[in-house]
């Protein structure tokens, strides 16, 4: 099994659209596992973002260098531009300013990478049309008053998002993971609907 | 059971040929250093690591025969030793008084060879950057060239610092704890009325006191205050509250009442025993100068030729050096490019949590000198191969 056998769906598709030798920030990069495979197969600079204590301990051991911060505070201290890829896995829908994170992330990277689970997926969808309640399943695991996820989006919501905050879509990879297979294959059609997770990547919209 | 350590080779001493040129412009002669090592540096001289003491502290940062040949615990015991964070059976530790002091390093107590009296107050103000010199000219002579890292916590972070900026070429990593960039007001303010507590001591007779005694209510004074400044509201309310010693009620008197009142008498008691009023008015100083950004228009740009690997850490509730500093620091060294780490560790301890919270340094610490220490080796083990290669053809 490689490397990229043990990484999430969504961060092997990263790890496929970032080029050879990029410099890479990975927001909320837990034990650095994506920024290991970055650095060692494909000559990345890369540094990390994180809040947990046992996350940045893993990261420190595999050599990363990750700063803990609350992204709700911006990255201050990275200069304008300063890294090829700015990489917010699966992170978006946990902070509470989510618009100054997507500005911020814009400001310090020549692109950005979204990775973010689709509200709009039909599962989710009926869980609240035929039951009634709020949404549980596998990408979305929490009830409503206990979860990390305060803001919820679709792929839709996400293009206005975007675009309201000075960013532009360069490609949109709506994903239909299928864990007990072990794989991920794009939603060819309906994205908003069919996709359960869905890779963004962005930049800034040129003024 | 971590068996009881074989002593380690004790304290010993050098004289830097050649005296020292300071940061001043004044010029030291005769400086002898005092330093302790423990562990083994490997074949490679690929582990070896220097451990900075703060403004109190000396060369015996763990256990093992002190200078006057007691095993006794070192000032980072928690932290140093045989299977702890930082691993004395894996790693070569360093560890030096540091110039200025008064445990067995020249400074201000120390017989000035143009007189043959102590030098008192004519001993030079020495900076944290010519502390380091004196550092890096110890290890030239113990034979190492490379630090794996250099590591100090408050004024031995400073150190640690300064190493990065002063010997890019010659630190793999630095790993600063509880500590700043530079002082802020407040911070030098403390420092202030420590100083002015001992020079206004009735004995301090212009620093020249070392017949007549220290002057041992000045510096007392002076440790009370920085006690309280090492302390955090919360662990003072903790330890001490309101609570009176061996009385149920006020005695309407000046008498030592309160566990704080006592609690701070014996650590001023305590500390006029074994350290010099002068040291503590050097030392203070050269803290109050330190400036990591200094001869730059930012600290970014001081920072430009910083190629060690770092990691910072500050504690949640030490508000001498606040995280808000550690943040400053880091910040400039994500703009500097450098590669660099930085937690929060979330303690009630105050500044000395340093000292208290071994566990909880333990996670960042150990697995970043295990990752850089394989990293040098590895390096190390490639260059050998290459040195034998090129030799063979």
């Amino acid at each position: 099994m490689t490397v990229s056998d043990l990484l999430r769906a969504d961060l092997r598709l990263i790890t496929e659209l970032v080029p050879e030798g990029s410099r890479v920030l990975d927001l909320g990069c837990g034990d650095g596992s994506l920024l290991v495979h970055l650095r060692d197969e494909k000559g990345c600079t890369v540094r990390g973002v994180d809040l947990s204590p046992e996350d940045i301990s893993s990261a420190l051991a595999r050599g990363l260098s990750v700063v803990q911060a609350d992204l709700d505070e911006g990255l201050p201290g990275y200069p304008d531009g300063s890294f090829d890829y700015v990489v917010l896995s699966q992170t978006l829908q946990v902070v509470r300013q989510p618009a100054f994170v997507l500005r911020e992330m814009l400001r310090v990277g020549k692109h950005g990478l979204v990775t973010f689970p689709n509200f709009g997926h039909w599962r989710v969808r009926g869980y609240l049309a035929f039951r009634g309640r709020m949404p549980v399943s596998r990408s979305i695991p929490f009830t409503w008053y206990d979860t990390p996820n305060i803001h919820h989006t679709t792929i839709t919501d996400f293009r206005d998002f975007v675009a309201a905050n000075g960013g532009e879509i360069e490609r949109e990879i709506p994903l239909v993971t299928r864990e007990w297979a072990g794989r991920v294959r794009p939603a060819k059609v309906w994205p908003n609907l069919l996709a359960d997770t869905a890779v963004a990547l962005v930049h800034r919209r040129a003024d | 059971m971590t068996p009881v350590p074989a002593p380690a080779s004790g304290p010993r001493s050098i004289e830097l040929a050649g005296g020292l040129d300071l940061v001043s412009g004044r010029r030291l002669e005769h400086v002898t250093v005092a330093y302790e090592t423990f562990g083994e540096l490997d074949e490679h001289g690929t582990n070896a690591l220097l451990l900075c003491h703060a403004l109190s502290g000396d060369a015996h940062v763990a256990t093992g025969p002190d200078r006057f040949g007691d095993v006794v615990p070192g000032w980072w015991e928690p932290v140093v030793g045989p299977g702890k964070a930082i691993d004395t059976e894996k790693y070569f530790v360093i560890c030096s008084n540091v110039l200025g002091g008064c445990s067995g390093t020249t400074g201000p107590g120390s017989i000035d060879p143009a007189t043959n009296a102590p030098y008192g107050l004519r001993f030079p103000l020495v900076t944290i950057e010519d502390m380091v010199d004196v550092q890096a000219a110890l290890l030239d002579h113990l034979g190492v060239e490379r630090l794996a890292c250099v590591v100090g916590g408050s004024m031995g972070g400073m150190q640690a610092l300064a190493w990065a900026r002063r010997h890019p070429e010659r630190v793999a990593s630095v790993a600063a704890v509880a500590t700043t960039w530079r002082l802020a007001a407040q911070s030098i303010a403390f420092n202030e009325v420590g100083r002015t507590a001992i020079l206004g001591d009735a004995t301090f007779a212009g620093g020249d006191y070392y017949d007549s005694g220290q002057p041992s209510h000045g510096l007392a004074v002076a440790r009370m205050i920085g006690h309280i400044t090492y302390l955090s509201d919360d662990s003072m309310r903790a330890k001490f509250g309101r609570r009176l010693r061996q009385r149920a009620e006020h005695a309407f008197d000046f008498v030592t009442e309160f566990e704080v009142e006592s609690y701070l008498a014996y650590q001023g008691r305590k500390f006029v025993e074994r350290f010099d009023a002068n040291t503590y008015l050097y030392m203070t100083k050269a803290m109050d100068y330190f400036d990591l950004s200094a001869g730059h228009a930012t600290l970014a740009e001081a920072l430009a030729a910083v190629r060690s690997r770092l990691l910072v850490l500050s504690f949640s509730s030490d508000w001498l050096f606040p995280t808000y500093q550690a943040r400053e620091l880091v910040d400039a060294l994500k703009a500097a490019d450098a590669e660099v780490s930085f937690a929060e560790i979330e303690s009630p301890y105050g500044h000395d949590a340093f000292l208290l919270e071994p566990e909880q340094q333990r996670t960042y610490l150990e697995p970043f000198l295990a990752r850089i220490v394989a990293e040098e080796r590895e390096r190390a083990m490639a260059s050998a191969r290459q040195d034998q290669g090129g030799a063979g053809s």
